[in-house]
This record gives structure tokens, C-alpha cells and sequence, in this order.
């Protein structure tokens, strides 16, 4: 039988070691799986990379709360800015950055999934994010080389999950959520309810790109206000 | 400098923000980046129906939702929470970018530090390099909307020129640019450069011509 729910955070987060490449869902406070992400800064795994958009907000909680304790050593993402934490150890050369635009960032993430190891792009060709990279031109147009990214563990937040790992999502909380559950290794998703089974036309992750489902009350209300207020 | 040119440039932008809202046609799908952009919204004439679209995932965004009506699950890309309208559709990252890199969103509205006679596009970092940079969107949706319009000051506040020859800033993407809006005009790209499409009430080619730093058509 396919049970992919496991019964708390430690069992969900089991064998995440050192140096672990860790795909981070959200935008926002919508689709963060915070208690995830607190549950391993508990854990203390060092040397990771982090892939997210952001770099989050307060010191308190997500991925400033693990640069905080000193366990990321570089992260890939599109915008950065809101968190001092991050902030102040990047200006003091502790952390390391790959910034990526927004869409470039989504598609790495996609084709990591898809078994596709890179793909040409226009964005940021002539600019200084091009630096470094491969350049061809095609139906006119200069594009850029830009290769895809995978994970050893995706951490994903879900409205609701299915014994078999079949996720549904709410608002606007897809975001990376499904592309960054193909792109892993192994996907643990915390989901803020339970379905006996959901009906299939309406699934937007297929259980086949998910191993652990834990189920957390969404705190997205408390997240927005501190956010808000930073 | 003449008053009518004081009272322009010293206008709040509601001028130029809704002479950029009034040239958006009917049944457009748009993108509107933080900031200015973003007061579009408000100034679509009733009887238009455009689609705005959300990088983080939402076609069909509405206005801002009253306090207690407000879904915590819904923000938009600058974080904030919206609503959405009869019609609307919800998608992953991939999905939306696909919508941006793949030309299907009709109009682009940005910001800019420059804009250059060719259409080049400097919005997203100081030439120093910021502190901290941060790019998100903006290189994807300069190279693939199927128009990149710019709102923006016609000039910095120290009275420098933002309609440039070449940019001194960072590109955010080459050759993007289709129009710049302005509290003195409207302004076009083309190939012979920047090209007069509308002065605001009481300004003068000579007004303009006197603070960008590109030659401007009439």
C-alpha cells in the first residue's frame, strides 16, 4: 500500500545531512512551508544551498532563521532583499549569492524536473547576469545558456494531500511549490489538511513527485502580519 | 522655466499614470511592476475589460480587499493582498513565466532608472552595484511581454536626464522599451529614436528637448 504521510516534522525531515542542496517553496508569506523549514533549522544541517525566491524576512522564522544559526552556505534566488540577516552576512562575505531572474529561476527549477539539462533563454542576455555564459543567437535574437537546477530535498507547502502525495493548492500559494516537488530527490510536503482522496481532476502535483506528506495548520495569517510589519 | 513646466513637473503623477491607463485597449492581458505601475490598475475606464496579471501566479487580479475581506492566501507580487475578478485563473511560477517569456502578456508596465534612444532599459541596479542586488521579474518580463511600456519622473531629482543616449545604469534588457510615459509626454522608441506621441497640457517640444538628453521628434 502507498501511505506517504508521516506522523510529525522530525519523521518528515529524516536523513537531510550536511551539505544538502534544499528547494524552499513560497512567495510571500503564501505557500512558505515554515514549519519545515523551522523544523530543520532544529535539526541543524550545515553547509546547505538554498533555492527560493526570497531570502525571507525576520530573523525569527524560514531561511533567516537558518543563516542565522550559520548553516547556509549559499543561496540561489531572484530577490533577496527584505531580510537583514541575510544582508548582513552577505556584505560581510559569509554567505554566497547566485542572483537569477525570477522567470530564468522558475525554468531551472522546471527542467531539473523534466529531465531537461539546460535551455536558451533571452532574459538577461546582454546584461551582467550574463556574465560567464554560453551565448547563441537564434531567430535573430541573442539568448543566453542557462542550466537547470535539481535538489536533493524539496521542502513544499500544499492546501490539501492524499495518502498517494496528490496535492492541491490554495490562492497563490503554487508558486514554486509544484516545479521545485519535480525537481528533488526527495519531496516533503507540509499540507494544512488531510483528504481521504481528492478527486483527480482537480490535482495539481501528482503523488509520483512527492515521498513525505506531514500535515501542519497553515499559519499564512501570522506569516502575512510579520511581514507586514518588517 | 515656464509655470505651466513648474506645475507639470511638480504634479502628484496621477496625470501620467492615467494618460498610460487610457491607452491600454480593451481585452489586454497586463503586467503592472510595483510601484507606480501598480496605480494603473485603478484607472481602467469602466467598460474595458483588462486582464492583470501576477508573476507569483494570478490572472485576473483585482483591487485591494477590504480589511475584512481580505484572503491570506491571495497576495500579489509586491507581497500585498488582492482580490480576484470573475474570470480569473491561478498557475505555478513555470506556468507564469511561460505566459511572460512566451509573449502572451500584452503590456508590460515599469519603472526605470533609463531608457535609451534604442530602447534599452536600465530598472533593476545602481551602477555601483546595490548592496544587496535583486533582480526578480524584471529581466523576463523586459525581454517577453509583447509591450514594454515605462512610467517614470522625466528626470532624476537632481534635474538629470532618464531619456538617454546610451544608459550609464545597469541593463535590465536591450532594446525593450516601446514607450515612455512621462509627467511631460508620451514618448515612442523608434528607430530613429525618442519620438513625441503626446505632450502634456502647457509643455513644449523646447521643455522636453531641455531635460532629456537623447534628441526628441516631434
Amino acid at each position: 500500500m502507498i501511505d506517504k504521510r508521516v506522523a510529525d516534522l522530525a519523521a518528515a525531515l529524516e536523513g537531510i545531512s550536511d551539505g544538502a542542496v534544499v528547494m524552499i517553496g513560497g512567495f510571500g508569506a503564501v505557500g512558505q512551508p515554515d514549519a519545515l523549514v523551522d523544523a530543520l533549522a532544529e535539526l541543524g544541517p550545515r553547509e546547505l544551498t538554498i533555492i527560493a525566491n526570497n531570502a525571507g524576512w525576520s530573523a525569527e522564522t524560514g531561511i533567516p532563521r537558518l543563516m542565522d544559526l550559520g548553516l547556509v552556505r549559499k543561496i540561489i534566488c531572484s530577490f533577496p532583499k527584505g531580510s537583514t540577516v541575510f544582508k548582513d552576512l552577505f556584505t560581510a562575505g559569509k554567505i554566497e549569492l547566485e542572483l537569477v531572474p525570477q522567470g530564468t529561476l522558475a525554468e531551472r527549477i522546471r527542467c531539473g524536473g523534466a529531465g531537461i539539462p539546460a535551455f536558451y533563454t533571452a532574459t538577461a542576455a546582454g546584461t551582467r547576469l550574463a556574465e560567464g555564459k554560453e551565448v547563441r543567437t537564434f531567430r535573430g535574437r541573442e539568448c543566453v545558456m542557462e542550466e537547470a537546477l535539481t535538489a536533493d530535498v524539496a521542502l513544499v507547502e500544499a492546501w490539501q494531500a492524499d495518502r498517494w502525495g496528490n496535492l492541491v493548492f490554495r490562492g497563490s500559494g503554487r508558486n514554486f511549490n509544484p516545479i521545485m516537488a519535480m525537481a528533488a530527490e526527495l519531496t516533503i510536503v507540509q499540507a494544512h489538511q488531510f483528504a481521504n482522496e481528492l478527486d483527480p481532476n482537480v490535482i495539481v502535483t501528482p503523488g509520483i513527485f512527492v515521498n513525505r506528506v506531514v500535515q501542519v495548520d497553515s499559519r499564512v495569517e501570522k506569516l502575512l502580519a510579520a511581514q507586514k510589519a518588517s | 522655466m515656464s509655470e505651466t513646466i513648474e506645475k507639470a513637473l511638480g504634479d502628484d503623477r496621477v496625470a501620467m499614470t492615467r494618460r498610460l491607463a487610457g491607452d491600454i485597449a480593451d481585452g489586454w492581458y497586463v503586467n503592472l511592476g510595483v510601484g507606480m505601475p501598480t496605480k494603473v490598475a485603478d484607472m481602467i475606464d469602466d467598460g474595458r475589460e483588462v486582464m492583470f496579471h501576477s508573476e507569483n501566479g494570478i490572472l485576473g487580479m483585482g483591487p485591494t480587499p477590504a480589511e475584512d475581506e481580505i484572503d491570506p492566501w491571495l497576495v500579489n507580487a509586491g507581497k500585498k493582498a488582492v482580490s480576484l475578478t470573475p474570470g480569473a485563473a491561478l498557475f505555478h511560477h513555470a506556468d507564469s513565466f511561460a505566459m511572460i517569456r512566451g509573449g502572451h502578456i500584452d503590456l508590460c508596465v515599469l519603472g526605470g532608472y533609463e531608457v535609451a534612444e534604442n530602447g534599452d532599459l536600465a530598472n533593476w541596479t545602481t551602477p555601483s552595484g546595490d548592496i544587496l542586488p535583486a533582480v526578480g521579474g524584471a529581466m523576463d518580463l523586459a525581454v517577453g511581454a509583447k509591450r514594454v511600456w515605462v512610467l517614470m519622473q522625466h528626470t532624476t531629482r537632481d534635474g538629470a536626464a532618464k531619456l538617454v543616449r546610451r544608459c550609464t545604469y545597469p541593463l535590465t534588457a536591450p532594446a525593450a522599451v516601446d514607450r515612455v510615459y512621462t509627467e511631460l509626454g508620451t514618448f515612442a522608441v523608434t528607430e530613429e529614436g525618442f519620438r513625441v506621441l503626446t505632450l502634456a497640457d502647457g509643455v513644449s517640444l523646447a521643455d522636453v528637448q531641455a531635460r532629456t538628453d537623447a534628441p526628441i521628434h516631434g
